[in-house]
């Protein structure tokens, strides 16, 4: 559709997608050819870069349009983040960029750099659940479920700067946040509770 | 010849206390289990557990039609309308076709044939399928359509007008059916206006004459779309050996009806699937053109092909619940009896049919004299479709609106005023615990709406909905006990995020004495069993009661072996706490796992499918389907904060009152109805779908523009649940989904007039409306 291809448009390499090879996948990374600055041009085609995602370091090749949350999804097989609007209006696709929630579908992978990712599947310890997973799962603050991992992401992520917040303040995080099943009574109730359980 | 029965004696009445209940003796099929204790006597059944696939659902573990990759996996894109109308000329796909990557460029609008024309912007032309989205977007961007654009209308009104162009004519005009849903077959098209599908009983006009006091008003609904999260996909894989689809869909086993017919495939070599399901609201409840379009793509490409909608074509071809225009006259003696109800209505669809305004004017208070007469229009717009309450939810706006304002004209109080003329005693309940939780004393009468005291207006009102208890009757579920005393429950039944799989886990593990936890739960695959469609609020309805049988068949096949064992009578055994016990000697007995171990062979099974009702039903429905003698009612109350400065409604608190027959499992119908409710006060106050009369465009085609309620605007939303027993199945459950809907918005609308008195006729309410209100400017604009 025409706004993803807007929204894509202000990158470095427009020039050069603009000649006629838009979208043609290739293995194949491009040399590096100078821009009209003097910084290096990267694309159209796949290029390499590592991502380090839930603690791990996870090298792919990805074209330079391709979004943090279509690498996460496509090359890295992490389908839990979910993307729903893919223009950063619903937040399902919501991950951590060290520590801080943003919105997977309106970054692109090649700027995330050195930047840690946190997706919904590095949250738990292990089989241990975060504290706002099973509070989510004993408050039945979800229904089909699709919203709930970005959801789980911007709670999970308030109760590191707000350990202890009122019911406002969860909504404030989860403003942005569409659930159209209509959890979010179950959603604010289970982040409350979580935090109380933390204590 | 009637087939042998036994008496049993069931729980009758609303209520948990002690006294609250009687008994009712029904007869029913000797192999449908014994009747079910109250959920006070029960293990499982009745508790709050919670849903079995939260934790996939917590950890991003659950794998949605989205997320699935298959080997080979192609990607298909369509190519849509980009006029209102149109003859189509030309599809020139031979570019699109050598661009490398593409594999296959289908053209699905033929010139010279039907589908030559388009009437909706949207509307599918052409197709492709390709190794990669931006590659199969680029294919697009190549294909060359020739199309005559055609004079078109793309609003309600002028649609109506005597020289509105024409959307069909005659012989291309949807149908109807013969269930009359979405809308009955075989009445008359002139110009856009299709019916009326009339009904009526007694002589209105007599009714009218008897009436001491009537009141008339216009009412109107916006269109509303579903917004799933997860967008219409459909992923076909079509090998020699059969077709696999892998679809978020609400009902499997329809949808392979619908492709075995479509494709001319035997049953059996045809498999749906679905896992995790992100949210249809009734939009997915068919193949839907993407589905059939992704098999077209997949024969021809001999490879697995996803067509997966982006939000743009969710928000103009995914389905949407009608606009209409309604209006009604109620007479009434000054006593409050009703001796007329008129109803004439006329609503939009789009393309599609099914824009009525459903029964409440006719079934929610009786009334000896009634007439209705509805209408669907076409305009060309994208097709509507069933969503959460379809009618109901437009027709509640209209009538429990104008109830009100009887009551007012007969200075009533509203809820006095339906005490006396509803019959239903569920509604009679529901209102007394609604008021009181509410606080409705509290309620300023209209008599006393004192002016001044600040900008901020304080209301309470509230609003009734009536939905018919649905029973799926083609259901069927299977359940297995292993040798190892693991039990597994199969269904085609699928998990639309109401959490039935959990639900079935729990009736079944209450047969056996086990825990929920302790079963398997195996659905959404058409291997299995066929069992119901989740739309109509019937999947509880119509998948427990068969699961419970089938597992009460188990046991009794386990029973028998365990009985020698322990040297009884099978008949003195049961099972409780994971063990097999001897009645009243609690210490006598096995472990379900030596008892399972008796088994002769790995497993045995049973597949029980859905008993009629045991005191039958009001009527069948077609072949696989029937409506339970009793309706689904729902009491809502909400209170509400309008700023007469800035227009703003503020709803602050609803209860919601509902009644779904025995509640199986209470924290997911909790779940449920605040749902409801919150897409009910979406629909109040900001949703609205524009679509551009001189373009035929909707201009809000997204998430941000199209206004959906956050978390900001939630209010304290309280749930009472009745337990309403009525011997009527092995579970004695109905469903839920869509009556927690339908009251919302009139109950807000009642609310709002309480607070400013003044009455909002037209959805959604925004602050650009109250403000009109308040400065008494005409009702009724709307853009729909």
């Amino acid at each position: 559709m025409s706004h993803e291809f807007s929204r894509r448009s202000f990158l470095r390499g427009t020039a050069v997608s603009g000649m006629g090879v838009t979208g043609i996948a290739s293995a194949v990374a491009a040399a590096p050819v100078p821009g009209a600055d003097g910084s290096a041009v990267r694309g159209p085609s796949a290029v390499p870069l590592t991502l380090t995602v839930n603690g791990a370091a996870r090298p792919l090749q990805v074209e330079p349009r391709t979004t943090l949350a279509e690498a996460l999804r496509g090359p890295m097989d992490l389908t839990g983040t979910k993307i729903a609007c893919d223009r950063g209006a619903c937040s399902a696709c919501t991950v951590w960029l060290d520590g801080m929630t943003v919105c997977a579908c309106m970054m692109l992978a090649i700027e995330v750099g050195s930047r840690q990712v946190t997706t919904i599947e590095g949250l738990a310890r292990g089989d241990t659940l975060h504290p706002v997973q099973a509070a989510f799962i004993e408050h039945d603050a979800m229904q089909c479920g699709f919203c709930t991992p970005g959801m789980v992401m911007s709670c999970a992520a308030l109760l590191v700067h707000t350990p202890h917040p009122g019911a406002d303040e969860v909504k404030a995080a989860i403003s942005g946040h569409v659930c159209r099943c209509g959890t979010y009574p179950h959603v604010v109730e289970a982040t409350l509770a979580a935090s109380k359980d933390k204590d | 010849m009637a087939a042998p029965t036994r008496a049993e004696t069931f729980p009758l009445g609303i209520g948990a206390g002690p006294g609250a209940l009687s008994t009712v003796t029904r007869q029913l099929p000797l192999d449908e289990p014994p009747a079910l204790a109250p959920n006070a006597q029960l293990q499982v059944i009745g508790k709050p557990t919670p849903r079995q696939n939260g934790r996939a659902k917590v950890t991003g573990a659950l794998h949605y039609t989205v997320d699935l990759k298959l080997p080979g996996l192609l990607v298909g894109r369509i190519l849509r309308s980009t006029v209102p109308h149109g003859r189509i000329r030309s599809v020139d796909v031979s570019a699109a076709q050598k661009l490398p990557g593409v594999r296959v460029a289908l053209v699905l609008a033929h010139a010279g044939d039907e589908s030559a024309t388009v009437r909706y912007v949207g509307a599918p032309v052409a197709a492709v399928a390709a190794v990669s989205m931006a590659v199969a977007e680029e294919a697009l961007r190549l294909i060359r359509v020739d199309v005559q654009p055609l004079p078109f209308v793309a609003d309600l009104d002028q649609a109506m007008l005597a020289n509105a162009p024409p959307v069909f004519d005659g012989g291309s005009a949807p149908q109807g059916s013969a269930s009359g849903f979405p809308a009955a077959h075989g009445l008359p098209l002139a110009g856009n206006l299709r019916g009326p599908a009339a009904e009526s009983r007694g002589d209105v006009g007599s009714g009218f004459a008897q009436a001491e006091v009537s009141v008339q008003a216009e009412y109107r609904t916006q269109v509303q779309t579903h917004c799933c999260l997860e967008p219409h996909v459909s992923i076909a894989d079509w090998r020699p050996d059969g077709l696999t689809v892998y679809q978020s869909t609400q009902f499997t086993a329809g949808v392979r009806q619908e492709l075995a017919a479509a494709f001319d495939l035997p049953l059996a070599r045809v498999r749906v699937v679905v896992d995790g399901m992100g949210g249809g609201f009734g939009s997915k409840s068919q193949l839907g053109n993407y589905g059939r379009i992704a098999v077209l793509l997949s024969r021809q490409a001999v490879a697995p092909v996803r067509v997966a909608l982006d939000r743009h074509e969710e928000q103009i071809d995914a389905g949407n619940r009608p606009g209409t225009w309604q209006q009604l006259r109620i007479g009434a003696r000054r006593d409050g009896t009703l001796t007329a109800i008129s109803l004439h209505s006329r609503g939009t669809a789009g393309v599609a049919l099914g824009a009525g305004v459903g029964n409440n004017a006719q079934t929610m208070y009786p009334c000896p004299n009634f007439e209705g007469a509805q209408f669907d229009v076409f305009t060309n717009a994208g097709p509507g479709c069933a969503m959460r309450g379809p009618g109901n939810t437009p027709g509640a706006w209209g009538l429990e609106q104008a109830i009100d304002e009887l009551a007012g004209k007969l200075a009533m109080d509203p809820l006095v005023l339906r005490d006396r003329i509803d019959a239903s005693p569920v509604r009679r309940e529901e209102r007394r615990l609604g008021a009181e939780r509410i606080g409705w004393a509290r309620r300023r009468a209209w008599s006393a709406a004192a002016p001044g005291g600040g900008p901020v207006k304080r209301g309470i009102g509230m609003a009734q909905s009536i939905w018919g208890a649905n029973v799926q009757t083609n259901s069927a579920c299977e359940v297995r006990l292993h040798r190892d005393g693991t039990v597994e429950v199969l269904s085609s039944v699928q998990d639309i995020g109401t959490g039935i799989g959990t639900v079935l886990a729990q009736v079944v593990a209450e047969v056996f004495g086990l825990r929920t936890q302790d079963i398997h739960v195996r659905i959404g695959d058409t291997e299995f069993p066929a069992g119901p469609p989740s739309y109509g609020s019937r999947t509880t309805a119509s998948i427990t009661p068969p699961a419970r049988t089938a597992a009460w068949r188990v046991l009794q096949g386990l029973l028998a072996l365990a009985a020698p064992a322990l040297q009884v009578r099978a008949e003195d055994l049961s099972a409780l706490g994971g063990r097999i016990v001897v009645r009243g000697q609690p210490g006598r007995g096995l472990a379900f796992r030596e008892a399972a171990a008796l088994l002769a062979t790995d497993r045995i099974s049973e597949v029980a499918s859905r008993a009629d009702d045991y005191a039958g039903f009001r009527r069948r429905m077609g072949s696989d389907a029937a409506l339970a003698l009793q309706d689904l009612g729902g009491v809502q109350f909400a209170e509400v904060a309008v700023d007469t400065e800035t227009g703003i409604i503020r709803v602050e608190r609803i209860v919601a009152v509902h009644d779904c027959g025995r509640p199986l499992n209470p924290k997911l119908i909790e779940s449920q109805v605040q749902g409801g409710v919150l897409m009910g006060l979406s629909y109040a106050l900001f949703e609205e779908r524009i679509l551009d009369r001189h373009t035929g465009r909707m201009v809000n085609a997204n998430l941000e523009q199209y206004k959906l309620v956050g978390p900001r605007e939630v209010p304290a939303v309280e749930v009472i649940v009745l337990e309403n027993y009525q011997g009527h199945s092995a579970t004695d459950a109905y469903g839920i989904a869509e009556p927690a809907n339908i009251a919302t918005a009139p109950a807000i609308a009642n609310a709002v007039c309480n607070a400013i008195g003044v009455r909002l006729r037209s959805l959604p309410m925004t602050p650009a409306a109250v403000l009109a209100a308040l400065r008494g400017a005409p009702a009724g604009s709307s853009l729909s």
